[in-house]
């Protein structure tokens, strides 16, 4: 029937505890196949952050393994593990763009990994490099806005700042740790709609770490469900029930939630195409 | 009438009034025994004759020198490049402590951030006058003992408010950068250093203004500039070239503070 590709990422009993006894993460397994898109969900707390960063290494797991396309990223060290980082976009809740270096520099900051001390000290980026900042600058609307400074952006035009540095890595996977928790409704959805067709466009696998629901349901074909540092739910945009929620958030009355994931499912058709896509995958 | 109750309030209970009361009695006693221990070696003589003495030193000192100033170009030019060259060797040398002694950019903690932290100690302790001292022993007199006499001095000044504002810079930025799979060398130069320039910037500027000040007295010692004309004059007793020495010394201060508040101006 369906043979399902190799997995880009593995993640196989993921631990973290932290040096203050917090065990943030209580083994973990997730699979992602190439080009498939993952809201994680959660509360405040259940170790959305730090799952992601584990990936990336910017957190130490203390158990477990994590492999990118088949190299566990957990034994790497220096060189090599910056190496795997170039592989690894990752795009922040508020936006961590360099405040005072240009829309250019933050984006051509992606290629760091590429160029030598000097030639980076010295803003000499390769042709192609640069060739390729302008054109996703152009694609995600940026276009002209090379030399502003990131302080003078909105915080929706950083946050296209913020995906251009993460895509122009070429990478595999994308981490994106609540890209629209600082931004308003309406920019929110342009923000989440874009992501999706870059990752569709670049067959991009990507980990959304949400905290909006409907937001998550409506773009995201698949949600994992963390609590506690444990995923209580794995399954598609769809199945994302009251008793659902009720698990991964605890005891709440959440029928005005569903019934408003249910209306943006009805509003959106390009739902459907994402869940097909996700089926099929 | 009569029978209503007089609201009545203290700051303090009277146990607490007399503790104050004994307090204030102490200390005025502990004053007066002081001052009785300061003064036991004065000769009042010599006191009460102050203003006398302040008077003669005055009349002699007025009016001034005023042709003296044409020798005293060279020497402030002098005072100026030692103040301005001893504050960018200070910059050059600060910067590279103050990412070793700050946490967040510390290679170790253990081993290098004291090391570090002790050098900007042992840079700060030490006043620039006594760094001329040495440096005139160990190099012989002149502007260049002066110069690294104030860029020793300032690694301890600079070294500690770079450091200091390092710690306060936004983590995220710089986690950022090292997700990108950037080498710690360019995390700090794309991560690091973008955050903390205006503080740089602004530090470099006000050192500058106090080097200008220090820098006058280092020819007391020998370390070239003003301060050797001026060691020269009080040794010959030529108080109305002392008077221009002053003005000129004043006036050098004066612009080096205004020009500083314009640029700390611009920077902000």
């Amino acid at each position: 029937m369906q043979v399902s590709p190799a997995p880009v990422l593995e993640i196989r009993g993921l631990e973290k505890r932290y040096p203050t006894g917090d065990l943030a993460i209580k083994g973990v397994d997730l699979d992602l196949a190439p080009g498939a898109v993952l809201g994680l969900i959660g509360p405040s707390g259940a170790g959305k952050s730090t799952l992601i960063r584990c990936i990336n290494r910017l957190v130490e797991p203390t158990a477990g393994a994590i492999r990118l396309a088949g190299t566990d990223i957990g034994a790497l060290s220096g060189g090599a593990l910056r190496r795997e980082r170039r592989q690894i976009g990752m795009i922040f809740q508020e936006f961590a763009l360099v405040e005072r270096l240009t829309v250019m520099e933050n984006v051509l900051s992606g290629r760091l990994g590429t160029v030598g001390f000097w030639a980076s000290w010295f803003r000499r980026f390769p042709g192609e490099d640069i060739a390729a900042a302008y054109r996703l600058l152009d694609r995600v609307g940026l276009a002209g806005m090379e030399n502003k400074r990131a302080d003078a952006l909105s915080g929706g035009q950083r946050q296209r700042v913020g995906i251009a540095r993460a895509l122009i890595q070429h990478p595999r996977l994308l981490l994106v740790d609540e890209p629209t928790a600082s931004l308003d409704p309406k920019t929110s959805r342009q923000i989440m709609r874009l992501l999706l067709e870059l990752c569709r466009e670049h067959g991009l696998a990507a980990i959304v770490n949400i905290h909006d629901v409907v937001l998550a349901t409506e773009f995201l074909p698949r949600i994992v469900g963390l609590r506690a540092g444990e995923v209580v739910f794995d399954g598609p945009a769809g199945d994302v029930s009251t008793d659902v929620l009720t698990s991964i958030y605890g005891d709440e009355d959440w029928t005005a939630i569903t019934r408003r994931m249910q209306q943006a499912a009805q509003d959106d058709e390009h739902l459907d195409e994402a869940k097909l896509v996700a089926i099929a995958a | 009438m009569s029978n209503e109750t007089v609201a009545v309030w203290r700051k303090r209970a009277p146990r607490a009034e007399l503790a104050v009361f004994a307090a204030w009695v102490l200390a005025l006693a502990f004053t007066s025994w002081a001052f009785q221990v300061m003064t036991q070696d004065t000769i009042w003589a010599f006191v009460t004759d102050a203003p006398k003495q302040a008077a003669d030193i005055g009349g002699r000192m007025l009016p001034p020198a005023w042709s003296y100033i044409h020798e005293l170009w060279w020497p402030l030019w002098e005072t100026l490049n030692i103040a301005t060259l001893g504050t960018l060797l200070g910059i050059v040398l600060a910067t590279p402590v103050a990412f070793l002694a700050a946490r967040n950019t510390t290679p170790s903690r253990i081993f290098v951030r004291p090391i570090a932290l002790f050098v900007i100690a042992a840079s700060r302790s030490i006043n620039s006058l006594i760094w001329a001292l040495l440096l005139v022993a160990i190099l012989g007199p002149g502007v260049l003992a002066g110069i690294i006499a104030i860029a020793l001095r300032s690694i301890g000044f600079i070294g500690k408010l770079l450091y200091e504002s390092i710690e306060e810079i936004d983590a995220t930025q710089v986690e950022a950068i090292a997700a990108t799979g950037a080498s710690r060398a360019q995390v700090m130069a794309w991560g690091v250093a973008p955050q903390v320039m205006p503080t740089l910037a602004g530090i470099s500027v006000f050192r500058w203004d106090i080097n200008i000040r220090e820098s006058t007295v280092l020819g007391l010692v020998g370390a070239g500039g003003i301060g050797l004309k001026l060691e020269a004059a009080l040794g010959v007793l030529a108080w109305p070239k002392v008077t221009m020495l002053l003005i000129a010394i004043l006036a050098t201060v004066v612009v080096s503070e205004w020009i500083t508040a314009a640029v700390r101006k611009r920077l902000i």
